[in-house]
């Protein structure tokens, strides 16, 4: 068998390979031929080397490991046929990266290539030195491939010059070596080496500042007349691409030049004529001649100003995009955006094309159209620009509204001379694109809402009508319903009527009609239904005669299934019905929020967990006072997943949900400041006062909400609920009393005093709960070596003079604690603290370290046969658990 | 542009012929970031990999990921289209011929243009070489067609601007291995007359 008629069997098996009908087929031949690849390669069977290597390089593209196959390729490499290398090197180049160790295997057998006699395997030597070589070998053969730069034949000359290049991008410093061998290459005749050559030396001129001027001084000269020669050649069929001697020839030259003229204005000086005469002369029908365009443009841009050129090259932008050639368009929009930096005013008379670039059926078109307008707007065209982009909007493809969408907002927030046009462009959107809008951009768009106070009356009636005809857009709907639930009166009323609005009569019942639409709609989710909710609460206090209807919408989602709504719903309604004293006082308008403190915020943080206590908290739009850096984000509390587990909604929940505190802020904050903290104030949580007086929490409470109530006309709650700065923990002390707060507590009594009791256990025993009638003690334990985990045992007694029956105990955790609950020791409860209820717990603590424990707890039982139910939060468990 | 003549569907999986001046577009080629073309890709229709050449550093598992992405991005593109897709903070500019997909991968501020000039430079002349290239031509001879791209590209740079003189490098060496082939026939024949 000879060894050259491996071809037959390589076609064989490509062959059995392109009849495979299934992977698996393909899998069981590649397999079998691997197998008798790898058989044959360990007898060291020469005949078939070359062949096996063929058939190993075809299983490698079609993406199976072919990894026992290098040692193959030096083997063949290190053959003295000239057919061996050439296969071998082949393989070397398809098979091997740099990064493979292998490959340094190969450098001496590239050292005797490169001295071979048979220029063929000189070519094939460079070839694979320019295509793989790591920094090692470049560094090694860097001498041979110098050498070979001066080879008598040109062939060789130009992959010389090449590989010269890998040698100095991988190595910079060898560049010196090479510069005066690459310079002289410029003088050659054939264009292979030519085009080589000068590329070498735009590299050159890129590695190594010396080497720059160098050929600067030297060659720029050259450059330019063999330019001109090239350009006025003759037809030369060789060469000839569509008319055009050499076109890349003549974009390497170019190229060289553009390097050599930037930053010099001599050098550019000298190369003037020659671009004006390239930029006016050269055939524009074919795609050869724009490619040298191109490259003519890009150089007239990059070097010494000369403005005559520059309008040349501008000009020639302008053809290129009004070609009807995808392509030139493309390369148009692309250059246009380089050369904004140089003359926006030119690129500014492109506007109206580029505008309409914006419209392509071309993705890549399109996007390219859409960054050059960003950057063209300024003060003067944002209007028209805007209006062009949001009417586009209404026709665009759905893959594209998000980029165009995001596009115009930022345009819109950047430059809009005026509110009431910012909140006309932004409705706009809303409409058309609303759910591509970015959470960030809607909170900054009722930020400005809330600070334009002249234009409530405006904004609500735009959003009425807006909301009619787009029910499906989400975002919109949740503006409209914030700005109903706000300025619903003035719906109602027309307050504020401009002169450009036409008269709009609306009831209050239509506007309850559009929350219970927005609230009922399928698309509406817990954020736009919760946030249903609360501007429904407000409502239901403004419009006296809808109270009712609203209660009933309230009612109905008494039953979701979604935590979040039916706590509020329960809660509001509670509000509604019980409530009537303080109702107003909570359905205050928001106060007007802080634009400044929001950009900031917007520009300086990342909306995250809420971290400090001191900075300023920032008023929300439901009036929360929040140190959080996520302003409007956690606006209607919907962090849930931080949250604490879920307990049944009342008490404490009530509370938090109303003043929509992201919980998780307050128990992170809790944990850091325990040792100060009483503990199971959930309030003090709420406000943030970290460093609360440890002693009586509930006077403080009390405190806080009267001092509020008489510091500022705004009621008690709704005065904790809006105010701006963080509640001074000083302030508690002056004032006891009973204020609304207990009320909406519902009695929810004076469960939460605790004494931090001072064990000298590890971990000492502390007092989690106690109320009139019941007192819970918790002693801590952890098992050696498992710090993650806590054994608590808690401990019930009795402090009234009844027996408790059918007593449970239930807790709650969130979700980066487990919690395991034992069987209690009983369910009966004695008397007068005349026996007790053990209940032990496992909890498993994930964030070990970062998180102290917390849980909410619930206690049921029967007194005298009726049901009491006691529940309570356990913040004060003691650090490090 | 040249106008392209695509062939029609019973040529089968051949790659249409590309005529004097006419070419019908399917070669990729891609190359990456210091150097102009990073890699070239030729990819058909139905998302078979024809031929790679990396010239930038690519590890085994990258490459893969590389063609599964372009193939996804190149192949579902509608005719007309510009030939340029943005990709990774690099561009890819292919051409379509045929069957065959032609991509290069390019930086973003290198010449498009002119790559897509460099594809059918090397479409043109595998054209000459094989008398009318189709698909098959470039499966069964893929050896080939990298020996010819290599006498094309190194390095990621263009190293040759003229057909003939690249058809007649390729030539000289197939004759080479040809008159090697030769000899050890005849080398072989004897030794195996010797040892009957």
């Amino acid at each position: 068998m000879n060894p050259f008629s491996s071809e037959t069997r390589l076609r064989d098996m490509i062959r059995a390979i392109r009849a495979c009908k299934t992977a698996a087929e393909e899998r069981a031949v590649v397999r079998k031929e691997c197998a008798t690849i790898r058989a044959s390669v360990s007898d060291n069977d020469n005949d078939y080397k070359h062949r096996n290597l063929a058939k190993l390089m075809f299983i490698h593209m079609l993406g199976y490991p072919t990894h026992f196959g290098q040692m193959e390729c030096l083997k063949l490499i290190a053959a003295p046929g000239f057919p061996d290398k050439r296969i071998g090197y082949l393989g070397l180049m398809l098979l091997l990266d740099e990064r493979q160790e292998v490959l340094m295997l190969v450098t001496n057998s590239l050292k005797q290539d490169l001295n071979h006699t048979n220029q063929y395997i000189v070519g094939l030597a460079l070839c694979a030195l320019g295509n793989i070589s790591s920094a090692e070998m470049a560094r090694d053969l860097a001498p041979e491939v110098e050498r070979l730069l001066l080879f008598r034949d040109p062939n060789i000359r130009k992959k010389a010059a090449l590989c010269s290049i890998r040698i100095i991008k991988k190595v910079p410093d060898l560049a010196e070596n090479f510069v005066n061998s690459a310079a002289a290459l410029l003088k050659e005749k054939h264009h292979g080496v030519l085009l080589t050559g000068v590329q070498l030396c735009t590299d050159l001129c890129k590695v190594s500042p010396d080497a720059l001027e160098y050929i600067r001084k030297r060659c720029t000269e050259g450059l330019v007349k063999l330019l001109k020669d090239v350009v006025n050649s003759p037809y030369v069929p060789e060469y000839d691409v569509s008319g055009i001697a050499d076109p890349f020839l003549h974009i390497r030259l170019l190229r060289l030049l553009r390097v050599l003229g930037h930053g010099d204005a001599d050098a550019s000086d000298c190369m003037n004529d020659i671009l004006a005469q390239v930029a006016s002369k050269t055939e524009s029908n074919k795609n050869a001649g724009n490619a040298i365009l191109y490259e003519c443009v890009e150089t007239i841009m990059s070097i010494e100003d000369n403005s005559g050129l520059r309008v040349l090259a501008i000009n020639i932008l302008g053809r290129f995009l009004s070609n009807r050639d995808n392509n030139i368009r493309y390369v148009a929009l692309n250059m246009l955006m380089r050369a904004i930096t140089v003359d926006s005013q030119a690129v500014q008379r492109h506007r109206a094309t580029i505008l309409e670039c914006v419209k392509d059926s071309d993705a890549s078109i399109r996007k390219r159209a859409l960054e050059l307008v960003y950057l063209l707007v300024n003060e003067n065209n944002v209007k028209l620009l805007t209006k062009d982009l949001i009417d586009y909007l209404e026709i665009s493809d759905q893959e594209f509204k998000g980029d165009l969408t995001a596009k115009i907002c930022s345009i819109v927030e950047k430059f809009s001379p005026e509110k009431i046009w910012y909140i006309d462009q932004m409705l706009q959107v809303l409409s058309e694109a609303g759910n591509y809008v970015k959470d960030e951009v809607w909170h900054a768009l009722i930020v400005v809402i809330s600070n334009a106070s002249n234009l409530h009356g405006y904004t609500v009636r735009l959003l009425y009508r807006a909301v009619q005809k787009s029910v499906d857009q989400e975002v919109l709907v949740r503006v409209a319903v914030w700005c109903i639930g706000e300025y619903g009166d003035m719906l109602v009323n027309s307050v504020g009527t401009l002169g450009i609005e036409e008269p709009i009569t609306v009831t209050e019942s239509d506007t309850v009609d559009v929350l219970e639409t927005a609230i009922k709609h399928h698309t509406s989710d817990l954020t736009t239904r919760a946030m249903c909710l609360i501007a429904l609460l407000k409502l239901s206090c403004r419009f006296p005669s809808c109270s009712e209807r609203i209660q009933d919408i309230i009612v109905q989602n008494k039953g979701s299934l979604v935590l979040e709504l039916q706590q509020r719903s329960i809660e509001f309604n509670s509000i509604i019905q019980k409530h009537q004293n303080i109702r107003s006082a909570l359905c205050e308008r928001m106060p007007v929020l802080d634009e400044s403190s929001y950009s900031i915020r917007r520009a300086g943080s990342l909306p995250a967990v809420a971290s400090s206590l001191q900075g300023s908290a920032v008023t929300l739009p439901n009036g929360v006072a929040k140190p959080s850096a996520a302003p409007l984000v956690d606006l209607l509390d919907l962090s849930s997943d931080d949250a604490p587990v879920p307990a049944p909604s009342q008490g404490n929940d009530f509370l938090h949900d109303l003043l929509g505190v992201d919980l998780s802020s307050g128990l992170s904050q809790a944990g850091t400041n325990q040792t100060q903290k009483s503990g199971t104030d959930a309030l003090l949580d709420l406000l943030s006062i970290g460093t609360a007086p440890a002693s009586s929490s509930f006077s403080a409470l009390d405190g806080l909400s009267l001092g509020q109530g008489t510091d500022t006309s705004i009621s008690a709650l709704s005065g904790l609920a809006s105010t701006s700065t963080a509640m001074p923990a000083t302030q508690p002390s002056s004032l006891v009393g009973n204020s609304p707060m207990v009320d909406l507590l519902n009695g929810f009594g004076p469960s939460e005093q605790i004494q931090a009791e001072e064990n000298n256990a590890a971990y000492p025993s502390i007092v989690a709960f106690e109320s009139n009638n019941l007192k819970m003690t918790c002693n801590f334990s952890k098992q050696p070596g498992n710090l993650q985990s806590t054994l608590i045992e808690a401990n019930f007694i009795n402090k009234s003079s009844n027996v408790y029956t059918e007593f449970i105990f239930q807790a709650a955790v969130p979700k980066f604690l487990q919690l395991h609950l034992d069987p209690a020791s009983s369910n009966t409860l004695p008397a007068s603290g005349d026996g007790s209820i053990t209940q032990k717990l496992r909890v498993t603590n994930s964030q070990h370290g970062k998180k102290s424990l917390v849980m909410r707890i619930r206690i049921a039982y029967k007194l005298n046969n009726k049901d009491v139910l006691e529940q309570g939060q356990i913040s004060n468990f003691p650090h490090g658990l | 542009m040249i106008p392209i003549s695509r062939n029609n569907k019973n040529s089968g999986h051949l790659f249409p012929l590309i005529q004097r001046q006419i070419l019908s577009p399917p070669l990729i080629i891609i190359i990456p970031s210091s150097k102009m073309i990073h890699f070239v890709l030729l990819i058909s229709r139905q998302g078979k990999v024809r031929l790679t050449k990396w010239y930038s550093p690519y590890s085994q598992k990258e490459r893969s990921k590389v063609i599964r992405e372009l193939s996804s991005l190149i192949l579902t593109r509608a005719p007309r289209l510009c030939n340029f897709v943005e990709w990774r903070g690099f561009k890819v500019v292919y051409k379509r011929y045929a069957s065959l997909y032609f991509c290069m991968c390019i930086n973003q501020d290198d010449n498009e243009l002119e790559v897509l000039e460099i594809i059918h430079h090397y479409v043109e002349i595998l054209d000459r070489y094989f008398g009318s290239v189709c698909e098959l031509d470039l499966i069964f001879n893929f050896h080939k067609a990298y020996f010819i791209l290599d006498e094309i590209l190194i390095a990621g740079e263009l190293q040759e601007s003229s057909k003939k003189t690249v058809a007649r490098l390729v030539a000289a060496q197939d004759s080479l291995v040809e008159a090697a082939k030769e000899q050890a026939n005849s080398v072989s024949f004897i030794i195996s007359q010797a040892t009957k």
